[in-house]
């Protein structure tokens, strides 16, 4: 039971939910874009977040879509994760979004709230983060394209009343080989302890990871492509570089162990590039 | 072979539970009926500064706001040391500060927000050592000013400790002296919780009469009332509990604490219908939890590997509150030596308060905890003498002829055989390949046994009755006060009848709710002893229903009642079963052509108390504490991963003396589901503090349980060994499904990865740490 | 556009009938079904996604009520336990011994109901993805298994 009153709008064009958050902005109210809404009214219900209306995004065509067009698969920000999973559009997102809290919530969560959620984790965003994708976002009733990594630094940066509309992603990228990784403390539906998200390109590895810090974040590209090291070498390499960022927390895991499982999986990673095309695990 | 025990038998209400018609508390919607709702405590102990309630009470749809300030009660089974709303200072994160009672759920929780508490942080007690050091804080100053509603107990002025049961048994001294190898080891278990599927809620209405209408989701709705009437001094007679169906209990809802409070509210409300229910995050650390434990334990054995002498300390964490934990630890002091026969014993269990969230009953009753630290000294010392887990606990086994810990003598039909559960066990996890076998890809499999002893703590007078009466047609309606809690007790209970009269049970009505007007008393549906009780009634009343059908039949048909059997509903001569008469001509009562009749209504009675059970001896333990034990031998077989030093559960095994099994299918879904929790204590569940006592994990996001896939194949028999004074010779079983499974998961993991766990749940983290001495 | 400011009156379809409700646009789906509705039979284990106890059917995928707005549910068809009629997984949950205290059942059912519609060749693997949205406290799993299975073996 959320124990406050909010109002509710379900625009049906974007031009219609810009103009609202507008509007509500202006009658002193404080919006919120609404996707799934899980984490919203998760949050809503503990008290931590406070809002007066929410703008249900899931009627807007444009948030729905799932196609490809000009070599590029375009993912509305309202799809569900479970829709994502489901179409086998992207077999490395696919992956990573059905691990993502439960299949029943997949069916619920969508991309968009998933990226632009405050819980820390953010799995979505993984093999985005590595595949140059690209964001359409709505600023001031006009549409934007943009990388993704332009407002995207493992937390979403859009200013008030824009959205996220859409991800593309070039197509060359959705069948390259992929590894997927997500390591709990023990049980399978938890949050991660790690979950790394990995393609091999003609350049490389690209990898990215989230668990380890408050956001999710890409691997140094260059020690992870040191063709003449050992791979054991490289991996802890890896874990050297970034161990500055890595957390530690009472409930999941230590920072060390977190470190240890890290280089496990980096292992486990140059070991499935390796043996197999298409290695989830 | 029965007429129908050992069968299967679908639980009566089944398709009610398939259909969502079956009611649990909370599914009680009514409109105009007022909600409450709890501001509970942010710190784990801190003085109340004040409390401004100003914003909160003009807040919409706001009754009443009640504090700690406004009820001058003290409540507690067995000690009161509880204030219903905390008092002056909360005890424990999460501890009920302030109720406010609202038109509608949404309206008390918004009210609660606007309440302001000032707090002033007290040092924290944040463990049993820390609860038991020299000059610690005290968190019940006055401990020994409250009131006792047990003799029993007894609490240790000026500490922090609320129970102390002692067991001395034999000759220490001469133990120590025999002794060739001395084991010594201290285990910590944390506190838990019992996470049933439904979370705790119950309701008051005060009737303009006076009468106090209590509904709620308790497994023991008899100690409701009681507690009621002790705490409020309401008129026992004027207190009515009502029960339907209970979302899972696990002993969690066996304590009393909503109903108190829906009481007060009620109270303060003009007696208007209050519902309270618990959040999730409320449910896991407001109402009470599973104990935490810290043991030390020494045992002195001859190197044949025979146990001589056992030194013990177990010291329960029971909590801000003593609630049941004093029993507990009378519990674990009462089997501390497990299904083991030990001549020289030294015991001491302590209830020790500390600033974590209140402790009670759980599955096991303190035994899944005290089976952890004895199971574990088993194996290091098999381990020690080089003898082979299953054989070392062969040579200790408890036997016919020996005297437990608290000095009752052993037999077959209060034991059953322990030694053939260990002999069944080695064959179902098929031991004879090998307890640790190394397998490709840096992968260990391994196999841990772990085993137990259980009685229970009742009260010495417990009791439970049955009432039977019939309806026209010959069938009959069965009444208990044992609630359905999940394992389907009710349908025991026909079957048992079914089975006594030789009926077919679907003519059996059983009634699923518990009424405590109309119900006989059962003392609380919990500690395994449920069909033992209520079977004992069902056979006591089954054989007043005999009774008056032979007498009555014995007139009509012109004979003795000597010369009369009962089958079928039929009523008929041994020597020529065509002369009869049906149920249904006799039940309520006989007519004969010329309209006289005779016979009248006929009902049955049935009742059951526990007899030959003593207080224990304040000095040495002996005495009898429960009525019989029930054995069990288990196994958990992993796989172990030797770099990831994670693992996987693969097999988990039970072999239990049962006496006799009355409805197979049911007892083994009871021990599974007792199995896979045994495996979320030993893998996941635990409550995580901070260094200020707050508890981490209040949801099920953090709180981590078994999942579907994640559980182990069951592999499950039993030896029947039957116990004389038990309904059919069955032996209580329910609980014992988690008790040694724990244990078992620890031993296979000490041997898998070569380290010592002393401590649960054990994750993946804890091995490596222990295998790369990575300090905490 | 739908928009909803303040309590109002909506249309939503339940188990095949449309019903009319009077709602704050805060209120979760779960809540509206049980204390508007009276369909008791979804059941709240933790208002917070993780039990699955409240999961029911919307537009045939399971989707936990908990966690969904009940004006959300506008134009879309809501399935709850008391609309499953004699479907095969409520037999083959009684005949298997899939519950004890029958608390989480309907979430279960749910769950169960939707895979077999919608992977009627669903193999372990997708169970497994499927049933771990649900908990389940009182069985350890194995009775629901053989549940589920006899259901997609079309063994009930």
């Amino acid at each position: 039971m959320i124990a406050f009153d909010f109002a509710y709008f379900r625009p049906e064009t974007l031009k219609e939910a810009n103009e609202t958050y507008k509007q509500l902005i202006i009658a002193g109210k404080l919006p919120l874009y609404y996707g799934g809404g899980t984490e919203i009214i998760s949050m809503a219900r503990a008290g931590s977040i406070r809002f007066d209306a929410v703008i249900d995004i899931k009627s807007i065509p444009e948030c729905n879509t799932l196609c490809v067009e000009n070599n590029q698969l375009i993912i509305g920000s309202a799809v569900t994760l479970t829709k994502i999973a489901e179409s086998g559009c992207f077999p490395l997102l696919g992956k990573t979004v059905s691990r993502i809290a439960d299949h029943t919530i997949q069916d619920k969560i969508t991309i968009g709230g998933n990226i632009a959620g405050s819980i820390i984790y953010r799995e979505a965003a993984l093999p985005l983060m590595i595949t140059n994708s690209k964001v359409k976002i709505i600023k001031k009733n006009k549409l934007h394209e943009l990388p993704l990594l332009e407002i995207f630094d493992g937390n979403l940066h859009l200013q008030n009343g824009e959205l996220i509309v859409q991800f593309l992603i070039d197509t060359n990228y959705l069948n390259l080989s992929y590894c997927h990784v997500k390591k709990t403390k023990l049980d399978k539906i938890d949050y991660p302890l790690i979950t790394l998200a990995a393609i091999k390109t003609d350049n490389g590895i690209n990898a990215a990871v989230s668990g380890l810090a408050d956001k999710p974040f890409l691997l140094p590209v260059k020690i992870l492509n040191e063709q003449d090291v050992p791979e054991a070498v490289r991996a802890d390499k890896t874990v050297g570089a970034i161990q500055n960022n890595i957390i530690g927390d009472l409930i999941i895991a230590g920072k060390e162990y977190r470190m240890f499982v890290l280089k496990n999986v980096l292992v486990q990673m140059f070991e499935n590039f390796k043996e197999a095309q298409y290695a989830g695990i | 072979m029965g007429y129908i025990i050992g069968q299967n038998i679908i639980r009566k209400e089944a398709f009610n539970k398939v259909t969502g018609t079956a009611k649990y508390t909370d599914d009680f919607i009514a409109t105009g009926i007022y909600h409450a709702d709890l501001l509970v405590s942010p710190y784990a102990h801190a003085k109340i500064i004040s409390i401004d309630i100003s914003a909160a009470a003009s807040a919409k749809g706001v009754k009443k706001i009640i504090t700690g300030n406004d009820i001058n009660v003290l409540c507690g089974p067995l000690i009161d040391d509880k204030p219903p709303l905390a008092k002056e200072k909360v005890r424990y994160h999460g501890e009920p500060v302030v109720m406010v009672v609202a038109d509608c759920e949404q309206n008390a929780k918004a009210a609660v927000a606007k309440i302001k508490v000032n707090f002033q942080p007290l040092p924290v007690v944040n463990s049993v050592s820390d609860a038991l050091k020299e000059n610690a804080v005290l968190i019940h100053e006055n401990l020994q000013q409250y009131k006792k509603n047990v003799s029993d107990v007894y609490p240790e002025t000026g500490s922090n400790v609320c129970g102390h049961v002692k067991i001395r048994k034999g000759d220490l001294q001469k133990g120590w002296q025999e002794s060739e190898l001395t084991i010594e080891s201290n285990f910590t278990l944390p506190q838990s919780d019992h996470a049933a599927m439904e979370t705790r809620a119950a309701q008051c209405q005060i009737m303009p009469n006076g009468r106090v209408i209590v509904c709620s989701s308790t497994q023991a709705p008899f100690s409701v009332k009681e507690q009621i009437n002790k705490t409020f001094q309401v008129p026992i007679e004027d207190i009515d509990v009502n029960v339907l169906f209970v979302g899972g209990g696990f002993g969690g809802k066996a304590a009393v604490q909503l109903e108190i409070l829906a009481y007060i509210a009620a109270k303060a409300v003009d007696g208007h219908t209050v519902k309270i229910a618990s959040s999730r995050e409320k449910d896991m650390i407001t109402t009470p939890c599973k104990i935490g434990l810290e043991a030390k334990i020494k045992i002195g054995a001859k190197k044949n590997g025979k146990i001589i002498v056992a030194e013990m300390h177990y010291n329960v964490d029971c909590g801000g509150y003593a609630d049941i934990a004093p029993r507990i630890a009378k519990a674990i002091a009462v089997d501390c030596a497990g299904p083991y026969n030990i001549e020289n014993i030294s015991c001491d269990a302590l209830s020790v308060y500390t600033n974590h969230p209140v402790a009670t009953s759980f599955r096991g009753f303190g035994h899944t905890s005290l089976s952890f630290c004895i199971e574990r000294m088993m194996d290091k010392l098999g381990a020690a003498l080089n003898i082979d887990p299953i054989e070392i606990r062969m040579i200790n086994a408890l036997t016919e002829g020996c005297y437990s810990p608290t000095q009752v003598k052993v037999t077959l039909s209060n034991t059953g055989n322990f030694g053939e559960c260990l002999n069944k066990l080695k064959t179902l996890i098929n031991w004879h390949e090998g307890q640790r076998i190394v397998e490709s890809n840096h992968l260990i499999r391994a196999k841990g046994v772990g085993c137990f002893v259980k009685t229970s703590d009742s009260p010495t007078n417990a009791i439970s009755g049955v009432l039977l009466t019939f309806n026209s047609d010959g069938s009959i309606n069965l009444n208990c006060g044992a609630v359905e809690i999940g394992p389907g007790m009710k349908t025991t209970a026909a079957q048992i009848l079914a089975e006594k009269l030789k009926m077919d049970i679907g003519r059996i009505q059983v009634k699923m709710e518990v009424d405590t007007q109309t119900s006989p008393v059962h003392w609380k549906t919990v500690a395994s002893m449920t069909t033992y009780m209520v079977g004992r009634a069902v056979i006591s009343a089954a054989e007043d229903l005999i009774r008056q059908l032979l007498n009555g039949a014995a007139t009509i048909l012109r004979c003795t009642p000597e010369d009369l059997e009962i089958a079928e509903e039929k009523i008929f001569l041994k020597t020529d079963q065509k002369i009869y008469l049906t149920f249904k001509d006799i039940v309520h009562g006989f007519q004969y052509q010329n309209g006289n009749s005779i016979v009248g209504q006929i009902m049955g009675r049935g009742n059951f108390i526990m007899n030959q059970l003593s207080y224990l001896d304040k000095e040495t333990g002996e005495g009898k504490a429960g009525p019989y034990w029930t054995p069990g031998a288990q196994a958990v077989e992993i796989e172990y991963d030797t770099i990831q030093h994670t693992y996987r559960i693969l097999k988990a095994a039970t072999v239990v003396d049962a006496g006799k099994v009355l409805n197979p299918k049911t007892v083994k879904g009871i021990l599974m589901g007792g199995m896979c929790m045994g495996l979320g204590l030993g893998t996941s569940e635990s409550f995580i503090y901070d260094a200020e006592g707050i508890v981490q994990n209040t949801s099920f996001r953090t709180y981590k349980m078994m999942r579907y896939g994640e559980t182990p194949d069951y592999l499950i028999d039993y030896v029947e060994t039957p116990q004389l004074d038990a309904p059919y010779g069955s032996r209580g079983l329910a609980e014992h499904g988690i008790i040694g499974i724990p244990a078992a998961l620890a031993n296979a993991i000490s041997l898998a990865a070569g380290i010592d766990v002393t401590k649960l749940p054990i994750t993946p983290e804890q091995i490596w740490q222990q295998k790369e001495g990575v300090r905490q | 556009m739908l928009a909803f400011k303040d309590k109002s009156i909506i249309s939503l379809n339940i188990n095949g009938d449309n019903v009319t409700v009077m709602v704050n646009p805060s209120y979760t789906l779960l809540h509206v079904l049980r204390e508007n509705l009276g369909l008791t039979g979804t059941k709240p284990g933790c208002e917070n996604g993780d039990c699955g106890s409240c999961t029911v059917l919307v537009d045939g995928w399971p989707i936990k009520s908990c966690l969904m707005l009940a004006v959300e549910a506008i134009g879309h068809q809501v399935i709850t336990v008391e609309g499953l009629k004699n479907a095969p997984i409520q037999r083959s949950f009684v005949e298997n011994w899939g519950f004890q205290c029958g608390y989480c059942t309907s979430g279960f059912l749910m769950v169960c109901h939707a895979l077999k519609n919608i992977h009627p060749d669903a193999d372990d693997f997708i169970i497994e993805q499927w049933l771990q949205s649900n908990l389940c406290r009182c069985t350890g799993y194995g009775e629901i298994k053989d549940a589920v299975k006899a259901v997609l073996e079309n063994k009930i």
